[in-house]
């Protein structure tokens, strides 16, 4: 049997900036294939790539079905049967489930007409064929999110796709969403198509993967076989370390209460929400994507209020108009998404770290101190220890994890109670993370009290006094790791038995 | 009934207010529901709705077009130097040199657009000055009056005598109108490329990783809008009589507004030429019955105004949601 796709000598370079170095890659037909590795390792690189979105460095050599080829482009690569269901599933809302579906079967095709009913035909001979079943008229920003999922991959199918390319498929998923979806897996592969899953919840890849190839910093660790690995192996070869972390211990709960949450709910977001965190307690929030994590943070920062419920700080009901009122009250919150929303990309490193503080560096006439400026900027810096050259460089010169602590000391500046971290390390490397952790644990045993929201579950199971698992919009149930095992959460969090 | 507020709420509600508006017109006034004043207010739409579907192509593909009404105005002076040049042209000529005129001018736009990486509302704006400009330079704000008969002359192509004597006329503009009106349909409904107009305003990055063509899209979005002001500026001109270098500035907020109203939006992917036209209408009616009740025309911008933010705020909260909120409210 000849590999659907082999790759040899892939190399990529971003100005100056190795992403992936002499990667070898071949998938076999019918195979459930994974790329496992941390976030930054060059998974997504390597996709684009092959879907011929980047080119590589020159020396690479492509082997599809079993043609030599120099270079790719992306249609050439959807020719040859290349199909890639990408994270965000680049659907069109505003569109029909048909066309959606079938839109490749019309595109680039001159001055063609569209016969609808042929759309329909088309998008219903692929859902047949995958046993989903849509409706085909609707409108496909009116559907759930695992519903768009499995229309991306019927869109791929369409173009007859030989090696389907995942991009995290499961992150936003269920658990018995999460079933389907391999159950489609599987179909594909009785069919002799290749599905490669990127994934970063390693239980479920274990399962149903036949290999696994792991990437490390743009380097290929090895490719081996599923069945012969463990899920600590897997950790192992992925991060590169042996990591044998140790669970927060102290139970502070006796501690006086900075915020407690009493049954506050909002219509569609989350719904009898009730918990409290202890001075110098860090609370930790887990649960998939669109469990209503974010939405909560931002009830508790002002950006919007809560329908029902009441939610104390040091024991005085608040009720905040704005997220001003929230902040003047000593609640701080490093959003999730740094890049478009947490960080001013284009701005310096200090103008990004006092945008919270400026009133604090204003001097007489409501002008700025540039001495007050430099010494908040200089003292945080030094306090976190930011790797920089220059305060006025732009934010965007920084690493990930530099940039997130940037974030962070945005928002101690302006002395909070309670700091509510969202997502912290999305985008930011293995190495850097323990070091945004480090903060965490130094911050919470100098009494500031912290929210952690994170899907990563070892985040927060190793890093939290007590976790709380929200799906639904609802809090679950409550976990304090000293006395529980990480798999007790995984289970809970994920389902057992995928 | 249901289905339609369902997959077409904008068009329905439009239609509900017009039937309604007109019920209300035609009850105040007794010239409201004649024929004559169907056929007057399809004869002065049509240039708008001319100019509509063509604005909407591009608020389809996530652009925008403010340069439209001046390019008008300079298709009608150059067209009638062409036309002249020819030898006075008839009006198979005279559509086909203005629709001509008006792709190379929104091929300017959508040049300037695509390989400049520039948005489209700062390149119109542009073009906008610097087509008013030159125009103003060059002809240095001559009328024209003397446009060859064929231009110029009404052209009925329906007429209908009323009991009370007075005449029902359809005019060509609206006969033109109508073919724009099939002609754009067509076009974003049934070709390729309109469904990937559609698309690339829907999901322009989504759009790219799907190989669809992005320079096709904008030159045949920005095109069409051309084509269409072009024929509209043709229209006009034969409506008016005489060609004035600053007739058509301010249309273009005119027409946008009435679009809006149908429900395409500035973000892309929106927008259907059965809303697009009912929004004209819309305008119209509206216009119309407050010069029949003898409100005074100022009146009207401000009114307008208020339709716009009310119709805006309307299709941002679906109904079926505002039911919803009203009824917690009570229930509270």
């Amino acid at each position: 049997m000849i590999p659907v796709i082999q790759l040899s000598n892939i190399s990529k370079t971003f100005g100056g900036v190795r992403a992936l170095i002499n990667i070898d890659f071949e998938v076999m037909p019918g195979e459930v294939h994974c790329l496992a590795g941390e976030n930054g390792c060059g998974k997504s690189t390597l996709i684009k790539i092959i879907s011929g979105v980047y080119t590589p460095d020159p020396g690479a050599n492509f082997t599809l079905m079993g043609q030599e080829h120099k270079t790719l482009s992306p249609a050439q690569a959807r020719r040859i049967g290349v199909g890639v269901i990408w994270q965000d599933h680049a659907l069109f809302p505003e569109m029909s489930v048909a066309e959606n579906i079938a839109i490749e079967s019309f595109v680039g095709l001159k001055s063609k007409l569209v016969r609808h009913k042929n759309i329909k035909d088309v998008a219903q001979k692929v859902c047949e064929r995958l046993g989903v079943s849509f409706d085909l008229d609707a409108q496909v920003k009116t559907l759930p999110i695992a519903q768009k999922q499995l229309i991306a991959i019927c869109r791929v199918l369409v173009s007859d796709a030989r090696i389907v390319f995942m991009d995290e498929p499961t992150a936003s998923l269920t658990q018995s969403e999460t079933k389907h979806l391999l159950d489609v897996v599987r179909t594909l592969t009785a069919e002799n198509v290749a599905v490669v899953f990127v994934s970063h919840r390693l239980a479920e890849v274990l399962e149903i993967a036949d290999r696994v190839t792991v990437l490390r910093d743009g380097k290929k660790v090895g490719v081996y076989d599923a069945s012969e690995m463990t899920l600590a192996k897997l950790t192992e070869k992925m991060t590169g370390l042996t990591i044998n972390p140790a669970v927060v211990g102290q139970n502070l709960t006796k501690n006086e209460t900075v915020l407690e949450v009493k049954q506050i709910s909002r219509t569609g977001e989350y719904k009898d929400i009730s918990f409290s965190i202890a001075r110098g307690e860090v609370v930790g929030i887990t649960g998939l994507l669109g469990a209503g994590r974010t939405e909560l943070a931002l009830s508790l920062f002002g950006m919007t209020r809560p329908e029902q419920g009441q939610i104390y700080l040091d024991g005085k009901a608040v009720k905040f108009k704005s997220n001003l009122e929230a902040i003047s009250s000593g609640v701080a919150y490093v959003s999730e998404d740094r890049l478009s929303l947490g960080l001013i990309q284009d701005q310096s490193i200090e103008n990004n770290l006092i945008s919270t503080v400026l009133d604090k560096t204003i001097v007489c006439g409501g002008l700025l101190s540039f001495k007050k400026k430099k010494a908040i900027v200089g003292h945080w810096i030094k306090e976190l220890s930011v790797k920089l050259g220059s305060t006025s460089d732009a934010i965007s010169t920084l690493s990930g994890g530099n940039q997130q602590k940037v974030a962070i000391a945005k928002w101690l500046a302006t002395k909070p109670k309670l700091l509510i971290l969202d997502a912290p390390t999305v985008g930011v490397d293995i190495g850097a993370r323990e070091g945004i952790f480090k903060i965490v644990r130094d911050l919470a045993s100098k009494g500031l009290s912290i929210l952690l929201i994170s899907d990563e579950v070892s985040e927060v199971y190793f890093n939290s006094n007590r976790v709380l698992h929200m799906s639904n919009g609802c809090i679950q149930k409550e976990y304090v790791p000293a006395r529980c095992n990480i798999s007790e959460l995984e289970d809970a969090i994920y389902g057992k038995n995928i | 009934m249901e289905k339609i507020f369902k997959t077409h709420p904008i068009e329905a509600w439009l239609l509900i207010i017009i039937i309604a508006t007109s019920a209300v017109l035609s009850m105040l006034s007794v010239q409201y529901f004649t024929l004559v004043n169907a056929f007057d207010l399809l004869n002065s739409i049509s240039i708008n709705v001319i100019f509509a579907v063509g604005l909407l192509v591009v608020l389809i593909s996530g652009g925008i077009d403010i340069s439209f009404a001046v390019a008008a105005s300079v298709i009608q002076y150059v067209a009638f130097y062409v036309l002249s040049y020819l030898g006075g042209g008839n009006w198979f000529i005279g559509i086909i040199v203005a629709g001509g005129l008006g792709v190379i001018l929104g091929a300017i736009n959508a040049g300037l657009i695509h390989y400049f990486r520039i948005i489209s509302i700062v390149v119109t704006i542009a073009t906008f000055n610097i087509f008013f400009g030159l125009l103003m330079f060059l002809t240095k704000g001559v009328y024209l009056y003397d446009l060859p008969d064929w231009w110029a002359n009404r052209v009925i192509i329906f007429e209908h005598e009323m009991a009370n004597g007075t005449w029902a006329e359809l005019t060509l503009p609206a006969v033109i109108m109508f073919g724009a009106i099939s002609a754009t349909w067509f076009l974003i409904t049934y070709t390729s490329i309109g469904r990937q107009i559609y698309a690339f305003g829907d999901n322009p990055e989504g759009a790219r990783r799907i190989g669809i063509n992005v320079v096709a899209v904008q030159f045949i979005a920005y095109g069409w809008m051309g084509m269409m002001a072009g024929i509209g500026g043709l229209m006009q001109a034969h409506f008016m009589q005489e060609i004035v270098p600053n007739a058509l500035i301010g249309r273009e907020l005119d027409v946008l507004a009435a679009v809006v109203l149908g429900g395409a939006t500035l973000g892309g992917g929106r927008g259907t030429v059965m809303g697009c036209v009912l929004g004209v209408l819309l305008m119209a009616i509206i216009q119309n019955g407050l010069n029949l009740l003898g409100v005074t025309p100022f009146a009207f911008k401000a009114i307008v105004g208020v339709i716009i933010l009310l119709a805006i705020t309307l299709s941002n909260v679906s109904f079926v949601e505002l039911r919803a909120y009203l009824r917690m409210k009570r229930g509270q």
